[in-house]
């Protein structure tokens, strides 16, 4: 089951060396977040429009998990810092 | 309850019963109480009014004028970090509050948690304590700025996040409660969830 959702465009990355390859924030289902919650939690912190953060949304509550984001490492560290604030479950990796 | 809606000019209203506004004052007042910046894991044995330079024997010897060694740095380190602070939470609940932002690798999330989690913490305490401010002690009208109600969405989120898994409810919570007999002890707990739930949505829809 692939996890990375269509609209965040990843640069194929297998065949880079690791220090090249991009980092993510990930956010996981949960049963608790409301998903009208989840929707608007993508658009206020990423500016996402409302389609793009609900098919996100949908991603993460279909498929167990989405990539939301990615870029660097610093950023994805942000990036979940944040969505913590919003009780959100996130978690940064890098993409392999 | 009369759920929130929208105002002009980016806030939300409600009207809460004097009851309702006093369970909501208890719920996140305990949320208060978990996570208050310097609060221990109840469950991890470590107490934040330790002293964490007892452990140093040698905590004169940078008096010398020579550069901090990495000993020095590791007591400053400790001081302000204070031990367990990089690790998970054993408490489920508090785990789910401050979860680990790595989730395959341990190192990497300790080492974030023990810079980031005292600001997360204060971050939910202050929306908690946003919350309580704006809430009137016998219930009646709220009127909220955008930024409150914000604060009241992150605080009521991690009411329900809190008793979400005290309850270890499902995505299936509404038959697990239909489940229930009226009189099991978790019954109540059930319909306070799913009434943070309709006032969490209704908030949600307002903004």
């Amino acid at each position: 089951m692939s996890t990375a959702p269509a609209e965040v465009d990843l640069p194929r990355s297998a065949d880079k060396p690791v220090s090249d390859r991009p980092w993510v924030t990930i956010v996981w289902n949960d049963p608790v977040n409301l998903m009208s919650y989840v929707t608007y939690v993508f658009q206020h912190v990423f500016g996402y429009p409302k389609k793009k953060a609900t098919k996100l949304m949908l991603d993460v509550h279909h498929k167990g998990k989405a990539v939301v984001a990615a870029g660097a490492r610093e950023a994805m560290e942000h990036n979940v810092e944040v969505l913590h604030g919003y009780g959100l479950w996130a978690t940064v990796r890098q993409d392999t | 309850m009369e759920p929130f809606r929208s105002v002009r000019g980016g806030g939300a209203r409600a009207w809460l019963a004097a009851a309702e506004a006093s369970l909501l004052r208890n719920l996140v007042g305990q949320i208060m109480t978990l996570v208050e910046p310097g609060a221990s894991d109840p469950q991890d044995g470590n107490s934040p009014s330790g002293n964490p330079r007892s452990g140093n024997p040698r905590s004169g010897k940078s008096q010398s004028g020579n550069p901090p060694q990495d000993d020095d740095l590791a007591a400053l380190e400790a001081m302000l970090y204070p031990p367990g602070a990089a690790q998970t939470p054993e408490d489920p609940v508090l785990a789910r509050l401050l979860p680990d932002a790595y989730s395959d690798d341990p190192e990497a999330a300790g080492e974030f948690r023990k810079y980031t989690e005292p600001a997360l913490r204060s971050a939910k305490y202050e929306v908690a304590k946003q919350l309580l401010d704006t809430l009137p002690e016998a219930g009646g009208r709220i009127q909220l700025s955008h930024d409150e109600a914000l604060a009241w969405l992150k605080a009521l989120n991690d009411v329900r996040l809190a008793l979400g898994v005290r309850l270890g409810v499902t995505e299936d919570f509404e038959q697990e409660w239909a489940k229930l007999k009226p009189d099991d002890p978790q019954w109540t707990a059930y319909e306070v969830y799913a009434w943070l739930g309709a006032v969490q949505e209704s908030l949600v829809q307002a903004l």
